[in-house]
């Protein structure tokens, strides 16, 4: 039904996608979950009450988080091209995601983490265990199945960004949909382009969903 | 004379939140001995859980301080401290395990944080689910426990560390009486074999009843009262003393008479109901407060406390009635 150049070019952006949303998910991780951790541990019922750390760390997530994509994508060109040297393509497309993702992932390993019982973190406390002690052995341990699955909404979230960076040329399947869905009006191109997306995404979530189950102990 | 191990003095705690000060612990003063089994008892609200987690100092006391082992522990810095609170083994109402760790893994979380290697960590900690009954256990998961088990890992994992003290917060409140009989008793049997002292924070009578060589009587923030057990059950002084010890005072508050009499059974007739009959008669009730009475030989031993109703026409008829089926009925001041 296609020709083999539109399929290879599908395929491209298949791999493109999936490119910039495993890099972009994997940094934005490095720099989120240590904020989320940051989030959690100051806070005023937290291990290492710090109030104005923790005031202006939320005030500063709230502003990227407030931000709609669209405009960031936008608003970072000169970082992203200080970084990759141009404001098209895969690559770029990978800085505006991690600003964007850190953020929202912060919240999310910030939200797994409340939810370890404080009960378990002060019987630690009762054992003579520092807070780095704490993090490493109660509280990242206790959360892993809510992380995995704050994983899954974070991955499939950065998937959806990332389409949308198709707008200025950013690479994949968004790239696809939206040059020839919107400006040649390829319905079909489309359509394939977007059904690969739903697609990764199901997988994805399935996959997060599994990973959560399996590592849980507590049923 | 054995040597205090615990010394808590002057200490004081408040707690401030948007809508003020909430004083949780105001001036208090006690000591717990080497080797033995202390309680604290007292209403929920009275303070003994903020009092508990002032001895290892998890809430910092606002005011006053705490000796443990001779170190004054508001003088610690906070490493000294996470080292001597490895020597203050804590149990909880919820037993707080970790959930996503088997019972050796818990059992061995201690011991990880106090740096000692796995190997050895989980040889003691094979030796302490022996010590707690539970052997068979170790690979299953907390969710996989029933309540009575996972406070027994808990117990061990307290003791993994050889404490000097374990801290009982609540231990067996969320137990039922069999399971908490187990455990009570697991922790009595630690305390001689190991001569570990134990600090038994509990709401429950029994539980100090069962356990425990000393109590204080914690109620409204203060001390009211701390002695031997037998001493405090047998002639409480003080009124907080006195609602834990005889709770169905609570009911008597209820009841609006004022007047009490004894009525004392020296031989007559067990087979005729004499206050059901005297109840019937004057379609009144009236306040069982105390009762010792045998039946021997058909016949009735022992005294009675009654309350009777607050209309004085009525008491009186009563008395006159138990006089007239020939019982010693004296009237008695001050018993609620």
């Amino acid at each position: 039904m296609f020709e083999p150049q539109i399929i290879s070019m599908i395929g491209w952006g298949f791999l493109e996608t999936l490119y910039m949303t495993l890099v972009s998910t994997f940094v934005a991780y490095i720099l989120g979950l240590p904020l989320g951790i940051a989030l959690v541990v100051t806070d005023k019922d937290g291990i290492y009450p710090k109030k104005y750390f923790n005031m202006v760390l939320g005030v500063i997530i709230n502003l990227l988080r407030s931000v709609p994509f669209l405009i960031l994508l936008i608003l970072v060109f000169p970082i992203t091209r200080f970084v990759v040297g141009t404001t098209i393509g895969s690559n770029a497309t990978v800085v505006p995601l991690v600003i964007a993702a850190a953020p929202f992932i912060a919240r999310l390993v910030e939200s797994s983490l409340k939810e370890v019982d404080s009960g378990v973190i002060e019987a630690a406390e009762s054992m003579g265990a520092s807070p780095a002690q704490i993090i490493w052995k109660v509280m990242l341990p206790e959360a892993r199945p809510s992380l995995i699955l704050g994983s899954a909404i974070a991955v499939t979230t950065i998937l959806s960004y990332s389409a949308m960076a198709g707008i200025v040329a950013g690479g994949g399947l968004g790239d696809i949909a939206i040059r020839y869905g919107l400006h040649r009006y390829e319905t079909d191109i489309m359509i394939v382009s977007v059904a690969i997306l739903v697609i990764i995404v199901q997988v994805l979530q399935e996959i997060g969903m599994r990973l959560a189950k399996i590592g849980d102990k507590r049923k | 004379m054995k040597n205090p191990i615990i010394e808590i003095k002057n200490l004081s705690k408040t707690f401030k939140s948007t809508n003020g000060e909430f004083q949780a612990l105001d001036n208090i003063n006690l000591e717990i001995l080497e080797g033995e089994i202390f309680g604290i008892i007292g209403m929920s609200g009275a303070g003994k859980s903020t009092l508990v987690r002032c001895i290892n100092f998890l809430e910092k006391p606002t005011q006053g301080t705490v000796f443990f082992d001779g170190n004054d522990l508001s003088r610690l810095t906070k490493k000294e401290l996470y080292k001597i609170r490895q020597s203050m083994g804590m149990i909880f109402q919820q037993f707080n395990l970790l959930m996503q760790r088997d019972v050796i893994g818990n059992i061995c979380f201690p011991l990880e944080i106090a740096g000692v290697d796995k190997k050895s960590a989980r040889k003691r900690a094979h030796e302490l689910l022996e010590l707690v009954g539970i052997s068979e256990k170790a690979d299953s998961y907390p969710a996989q426990l029933s309540g009575g088990q996972c406070q027994r890992v808990a117990i061990a994992r307290a003791l993994a560390t050889n404490p000097k003290v374990l801290l009982c917060d609540e231990a067996t409140s969320a137990l039922d009486p069999a399971t908490t009989q187990g455990v009570l008793t697991l922790l009595k049997d630690i305390n001689k074999r190991l001569g570990i002292t134990i600090v038994v924070i509990t709401h429950e009578m029994r539980v100090i009843q069962d356990i425990c060589n000393r109590v204080a009587i914690i109620d409204h923030s203060r001390i009211a009262e701390v002695g031997d057990v037998e001493q405090i059950f047998s002639n409480p002084k003080t009124a907080a003393a006195k609602r834990l010890v005889f709770p169905q005072d609570q009911s008597i508050r209820h009841f609006s008479g004022t007047r009490c009499i004894r009525i004392v059974f020296d031989g007559n007739s067990s087979f005729e109901p004499v206050i059901a009959g005297m109840v019937l008669d004057f379609r009144q009730p009236v306040n069982i407060l105390f009762a010792d009475t045998k039946n021997i030989d058909g016949k009735a031993f022992g005294q009675l406390v009654i309350q009777l109703p607050q209309d004085d026409d009525i008491a009186n008829g009563m008395i006159e009635y138990l006089r007239a089926k020939n019982l010693m009925v004296e009237e008695v001041e001050g018993y609620v």
